[in-house]
């Protein structure tokens, strides 16, 4: 391993790295926290996880430090790690305290972008409390400019909160999927609580009980906290939008609201008994019904408990236990470290200022009838297109997008509305132990194709736009009421759809329901 | 008197932030309980601690080898359903 002493990367804060989606395209809402209070504008606006914005440039990187548990999650088996899965909850190697120390202080030289350290399992942080506030303990200590953050389900947070505010963690993630016991008995089978293990319904109780109330005291103590629930069809999926508001009303900034994982290999609960997973447009809708009651977060990637680098990129490979064991700490000089990740810092967050400012000068592109130089009629119905994007543009060949960015055209304006991923989260039975069985059972018959899935994935969108396109796929998208369109590549995303949008409106496409194919465009 | 951790373990140190005779201790392939200072939580917890907070079905058995957490009393999945995954064999 090269020693990261301090980076040996150029000084090019703004050039993100492979992975993640790079640019304004990957849903770039930037006033999402319009409605935040300053402080906790500033306070957010590096922070990878809470600011849309922000993802595109900080880094984040998790320790897993914290392996056990008290409670039972149906979408959770703590049997499970493999290395080609990117989920919650999965990890490959669990680390010390000191080895977690050094792990955070050789990727934070290496790369100066990442500013925030969370704590967020395998199992549940508050659970491991030795393991947990000692990692805090060191790091507060020997990374001041590193912000710390954990993630738990909240059963244990009452008892604490005032721990949490003495580390100066100033942001904690609540997994909250219910407020209603009844329903949390088809969540949680059991939490084990003052030396017993509860079921079912009381013990559903209980949680959620200490999940509001460690809600209440965090809040009430300054320290951010944002809301994660897993939507699970039939089960939370009308309940959440009353979850998303009790919660706004004890103080939680951000809701993020995840599809379920559950997959017959992964050998959960869920996966076992054939729960289904919401599709992506089930996703966005409630998304979209929860967002009258507060801030919703749109793109989250549902990382690993030991992620490194950007939201929806892993470097977590290049940090591994061997390489950081041979590492002593003297080689890590983090006072130097610390300048250039200030420089680093600074940098992005003027360019950022700067885009703010530009898009405060600029009209905004659509706004009322008053001021519509677009001509947009008020009778066009709402479209949505799905956008291979890179770097803010049309960028991306349709065959390698692994995730695509869905935007809403209206009379009203183009908006971001979500991201769906295509590829698959685990990409072979062969390393995944424990999944063998269970999946052999399970994938009988013929496999859906990849295109065919990803071509599922669209399911809701009119229009796919791209840089390129097969003959293939073309066929195939335009047979399922899809229009590919490749003559906007490495245009402006939103540019692209609103212009999209008004020749659909011009051809009077926009007047009535989709109809399937629409225009004769050739395959490029 | 003692339970014994089995290689279902993974490892995941519930118990061990539980035990109240400080009797699990880490091991390869797995953690281990000491029968000597093992009590079984008799007189000190309605049950044994490890097993209550233990995630993992038949990871924890007693002086008989039977499970405390049998299949299926964990997850909820049904038997006739692991079994019918191949995920349970019934005994013989």
């Amino acid at each position: 391993m090269e020693l990261p002493v301090i980076s040996n990367t150029p000084p090019t804060p703004l050039t993100t790295s492979g992975g993640g989606c790079s640019s304004s395209g990957c849903g770039t809402a930037p006033d999402a926290l319009g409605h935040l209070p300053d402080h906790i504008r500033a306070k957010v606006q590096d922070h990878p996880c809470y600011s849309e914005e922000a993802h595109h440039y900080f880094a984040r990187m998790h320790v897993a430090v914290a392996p056990a548990c008290n409670i039972q999650c149906n979408y959770c088996n703590r049997k499970y790690d493999c290395a080609n899965e990117s989920r919650p909850g999965v990890v490959s190697e669990l680390l010390s305290p000191d080895q977690a120390i050094k792990k955070v202080l050789a990727v934070a030289a290496k790369i100066p972008q990442m500013t925030v350290l969370g704590i967020a399992g395998p199992g549940d942080p508050l659970a491991n409390p030795t393991r947990t506030f000692e990692t805090f303990r060191q790091l507060a200590e020997r990374a001041p400019d590193i912000k710390l953050c954990v993630s738990t389900n909240g059963l244990n947070l009452p008892k604490y909160a005032d721990e949490i505010a003495k580390y100066n963690i100033d942001h904690v993630t609540i997994t909250i999927n219910c407020i209603d016991p009844e329903i949390g008995a088809r969540i949680y089978p059991w939490i084990f609580w003052e030396n017993r293990r509860i079921r079912g319904v009381a013990g559903a109780r209980i949680l959620i009980e200490q999940q509001q109330k460690g809600l209440e005291m965090l809040t009430a103590r300054g320290i951010l906290v944002k809301v994660n629930s897993v939507l699970i069809p039939g089960v939370n999926d009308r309940h959440l939008k009353e979850v998303s508001r009790v919660v706004k009303a004890r103080g939680a900034f951000l809701h993020n609201v995840m599809p379920l994982i559950a997959e017959a290999e992964h050998g959960t609960y869920y996966g076992l008994m054939g729960q289904a997973s919401p599709s992506a447009e089930q996703l966005q809708e409630l998304q979209d019904d929860c967002s009258g009651d507060m801030a919703m977060m749109r793109h989250c990637r549902q990382c690993r408990a030991d992620a490194v680098g950007l939201l929806g990129e892993d470097r977590g490979a290049e940090f591994t236990m061997d390489k950081i064991d041979q590492l002593s700490l003297d080689d890590i000089d983090y006072a130097a470290a610390m300048v250039r990740r200030k420089e680093v810092h600074d940098a992005i967050i003027d360019q950022l200022d700067q885009q703010r400012e530009t898009r405060r000068a600029m009209p905004p592109p659509l706004s009322g009838d008053s001021r519509n130089p677009e001509n947009l009629s008020p009778a066009w119905r709402t479209v949505l297109m799905a956008v291979a994007g890179k770097n803010g543009v049309v960028g991306e060949h349709f065959g390698h997008a692994r995730e695509f960015l869905i935007y809403e055209a209206s009379p009203s304006g183009v908006r971001f509305v979500s991201h769906r991923k295509t590829g698959l989260y685990c990409s072979g039975t062969e390393s995944c132990g424990e999944g063998d069985e269970a999946s052999a059972s399970s994938l009988v018959g013929e496999p859906e194709s990849v295109l065919d899935k990803t071509i599922a994935t669209l399911t809701g969108c009119e229009v796919v736009l791209c840089s390129k396109i097969g003959y293939e796929p073309w066929g195939k998208l335009e047979a399922s009421g899809i229009q590919p369109n490749g003559e906007h590549a490495m245009e402006p995303i939103e540019d692209a759809v609103l212009a999209v949008y008004k020749e659909m409106g011009s051809a009077g496409k926009l007047a009535e329901k989709p109809v399937g194919q629409a225009s004769s465009r050739k395959a490029a | 008197m003692a339970l014994q951790i089995v290689h279902a373990c993974v490892n995941c140190c519930a118990c061990v932030e539980v035990c109240p005779n400080e009797a699990i201790y880490a091991d390869t392939p797995h953690f281990l309980i000491d029968e000597a200072k093992c009590t079984e939580c008799l007189g000190e917890y309605a049950d044994p601690q490890c097993a209550a907070i233990c995630p993992i079905e038949c990871a924890i058995v007693n002086e008989l080898g039977d499970p405390i957490n049998p299949p299926g009393s964990l997850t909820g999945i049904p038997l006739e359903k692991l079994i019918e995954l191949g995920l349970y064999k019934a005994a013989a």
